[in-house]
């Protein structure tokens, strides 16, 4: 069991049960929840908690603040979608772009990680934020190659669709759509111990100590900025490898499904509520973010509608405007709790 | 014993010519662009035109990214958070103008002027306020570490464009530039749009008073030297902090007036207007080495003659020459055109 965590457990009885419990829940999703909405639910934490996961490999243990991801993860779905629009629909096709989105993704990424890296950490931070919108703008411009705004729709293998009926285990149909979800699991469940054991090897080490100071692991003679440009790369490509998945998941991918900049505040919100440096923080931030989005809407709506006499505070608590009360919370997070969740369970500080 | 000094003349080399302009060299980057821009430009006409809006593009740019240059040069502050000024100051510099109707409305010039003064007057009140207090609330506690202000001013940008949807609601507001500075005039047969060159004026008043104030009195003189090495004037008994607030109130201040001139000159604000322009600002103070007002003029210039040019000659490059300019400029000079010098 510690070989698969990689030597990282979880620290906390109470984490424990939370990650196992939200294990369980995505192992036997389609089963414990049927329906195609909860699939569907279920189906965006376990992509959610890669792509999350791998930009906390940047954020938590790196350090570098990158605005870019969601283009890498726009990059692994335009790759899939672009793939099987000129190969034809199959397995080869899904698989070289993937391929192609992840190698694509590496590359951008190292680019810019030696142009801006070389000379200041904190110019990455700016430089990938006009990229990163230049490329939307240019993705939904280029309509010729990636549908522009209206995205592509992608035609995956029969097995993965719901038409591909198998029969029936414990009163629930199994279909394409539930193999399908199974694909998305098993590769997500991959990807994240892959991450695991990365932030957990000397190269994981490494990246921590330039993270707590980047001089003085100079000076014990690590390069920084090539570890810093490896971590980069190295969550770029997991980052399109999630977007692949989302595309053969959702069989649709468009600029504001996964390039938007609203993703990326999700992302944000999530690694820092959920506890940057942590990448159980990942699962758990998901997990609670992806139920948040859709309870506590549904909640702030009753509140609003119930103080509807009041002034000001009816707008304050429209369900539209809940990222306004997420931004504050976000704020105080980082104060209060810069290790967030997890970090408060594990009892550090 | 030998008091005499050494029979021998030291000489002091000049420097060559090339050496001792390579400092000046970003400064010819302006007129070279636009020369380049006559060169491949077919229409004269055309290229005045375009001319005359980059540099309006830019002077725009320039007086929202001032602000925010200073302030990162003085304290090692990123504000990710300036593009909420911006929104903010158009949005508040629209309610007057538009509840000064009839001001704007009626052909006189002072009258519109006035209107312009105090919507202006306005938003830079509400802006630099928001500013005090963003200082306080928001990036005081994180002084010193880059990671936590990018992540909290991000986190203040987002509750401020909420909050603008909460005032204002979602939806675009539509406002007309007043009455006499709507339409063109006609020079050497290019047709110039007034408002462009009165936003080319006061973006050159704003430069050029930065400079004189930086320059020639003892604030700019404590500002100047606590960007080179604040622990040096805290040292000498100025309260660098105090500074340092009065120059983030200023620019955030200033973004609102350049909030109010973008409004004007698209003539439609939306909540997120301020993160669009962001992109652009980001690649000017980028391109202009952080800290630096003088570098963060030209920048912001080239920038603004760069996306008119290339949105002319092929529509679709516009944003992406602007990328360009940035890598093609870090790739020439690591530290942007003006580099600031940090005595650390």
């Amino acid at each position: 069991m510690m070989r698969i965590l990689s030597g990282d457990s979880p620290k906390s009885p109470v984490l424990a049960v939370l990650l196992a419990l939200i294990l369980l829940a995505l192992a036997f999703a389609p089963f414990l929840f049927p329906g195609s909405r909860s699939l569907e639910t279920a189906a965006r934490i376990c992509i959610f908690i890669v792509l999350v996961a791998s930009y906390d490999l940047l954020l938590g243990y790196g350090g570098i603040v990158s605005f870019a991801h969601t283009m890498f993860f726009g990059m692994g779905a335009y790759g899939v979608a672009i793939a099987t629009a000129r190969m034809g629909t199959g397995y080869p096709a899904l698989a070289v772009g993937a391929l192609a989105g992840m190698v694509a993704a590496g590359l951008v990424a190292l680019l810019i990680a030696l142009l801006s890296l070389r000379v200041r950490a904190i110019f990455f931070a700016m430089i990938t934020l006009a990229i990163a919108s230049a490329v939307a703008v240019l993705v939904s411009q280029l309509s010729a190659i990636t549908g522009g705004e209206d995205g592509m729709n992608i035609r995956i293998p029969r097995e993965l669709t719901p038409a591909f009926r198998l029969g029936e285990v414990m009163g629930t149909g199994i279909n394409g759509k539930i193999l399908n979800y199974y694909l998305v699991f098993f590769c997500c469940l991959a990807l994240f111990l892959l991450m695991l054991r990365i932030v957990n090897s000397p190269f994981g080490r490494v990246l921590q100590a330039i993270r707590e100071n980047a001089f003085r692991a100079e000076a014990i003679g690590y390069r920084v900025v090539l570890y810093r440009a490896l971590a980069t790369c190295l969550s770029a490509m997991i980052a399109a490898l999630a977007g692949s998945l989302f595309a053969i998941w959702l069989r649709y991918v468009g600029p504001a499904t996964t390039l938007g900049m609203e993703i990326m505040m999700d992302i944000l919100l999530i690694v820092v509520i959920g506890g940057m440096g942590t990448m159980y923080g990942a699962v758990v931030g998901t997990a609670i973010f992806v139920l948040a989005q859709n309870y506590l809407k549904t909640l702030m709506g009753g509140m609003s509608e119930a103080t509807s006499a009041l002034p000001l505070i009816p707008d304050l608590l429209s369900p539209d405007r809940w990222l306004l009360w997420l931004g504050i919370l976000f704020i105080l997070s980082v104060y209060f709790f810069p290790t967030g969740i997890v970090g408060r369970l594990r009892g550090t500080r | 014993m030998t008091d005499s000094a050494p029979t021998h003349a030291p000489t002091m080399t000049k420097l060559p010519l090339a050496e001792r302009l390579r400092p000046w060299l970003p400064v010819l980057l302006v007129p070279v662009l636009i020369v380049i821009g006559y060169l491949i430009i077919p229409s004269q006409s055309s290229w005045l035109t375009l001319t005359v809006s980059g540099l309006a593009m830019g002077m725009m740019i320039f007086v929202i990214a001032s602000g925010m240059t200073l302030v990162f040069g003085l304290m090692d502050v990123i504000n990710f958070g300036h593009g909420a000024f911006i929104s903010f100051g158009a949005f508040v510099g629209t309610t007057v103008l538009l509840a000064l109707g009839q001001m704007t409305g009626a052909p006189s010039l002072l009258l519109n002027l006035l209107a312009i003064a105090g919507a202006v007057l306005a938003a830079m009140i509400v802006t630099g306020g928001m500013g005090w207090a963003f200082e306080r609330a928001i990036v005081r506690p994180v002084y010193g570490s880059h990671l936590k202000q990018i992540l909290v001013t991000m986190g203040g940008l987002i509750v401020a464009e909420q909050l603008i949807y909460v005032i204002w609601g979602g939806h675009e507001i539509v406002i007309a530039r007043p009455e006499t500075l709507k339409g063109a005039i006609t020079f050497a047969g290019a047709a110039l749009e007034k408002y462009r060159l009165v936003a080319v004026a006061v973006g050159l008043i704003v430069f050029l008073a930065l400079r004189l104030v930086l320059r020639r009195t003892k604030l700019g003189l404590i500002v100047r030297a606590g960007v080179e090495n604040p622990e040096m004037v805290q040292a000498l008994g100025y309260n660098i902090t105090r500074v340092f607030v009065g120059v983030f109130i200023a620019g955030s201040a200033l973004a609102g007036l350049g909030g109010v001139m973008w409004a004007l000159y698209q003539e439609v604000i939306t909540a997120h207007m301020g993160n669009e322009i962001m992109i652009l600002v980001f690649i000017v103070v980028i391109i202009g080495g952080l800290g630096s007002v003088e570098g963060c003029f030209i920048g912001a210039l080239t920038v603004g003659l760069v996306q008119n040019y290339a949105a002319f000659m092929e529509p679709k490059l516009a944003l992406i020459s602007n990328i360009a300019l940035m890598v093609a400029i870090l790739m020439w000079r690591p530290m942007g055109m003006v580099p600031v010098v940090k005595a650390k």
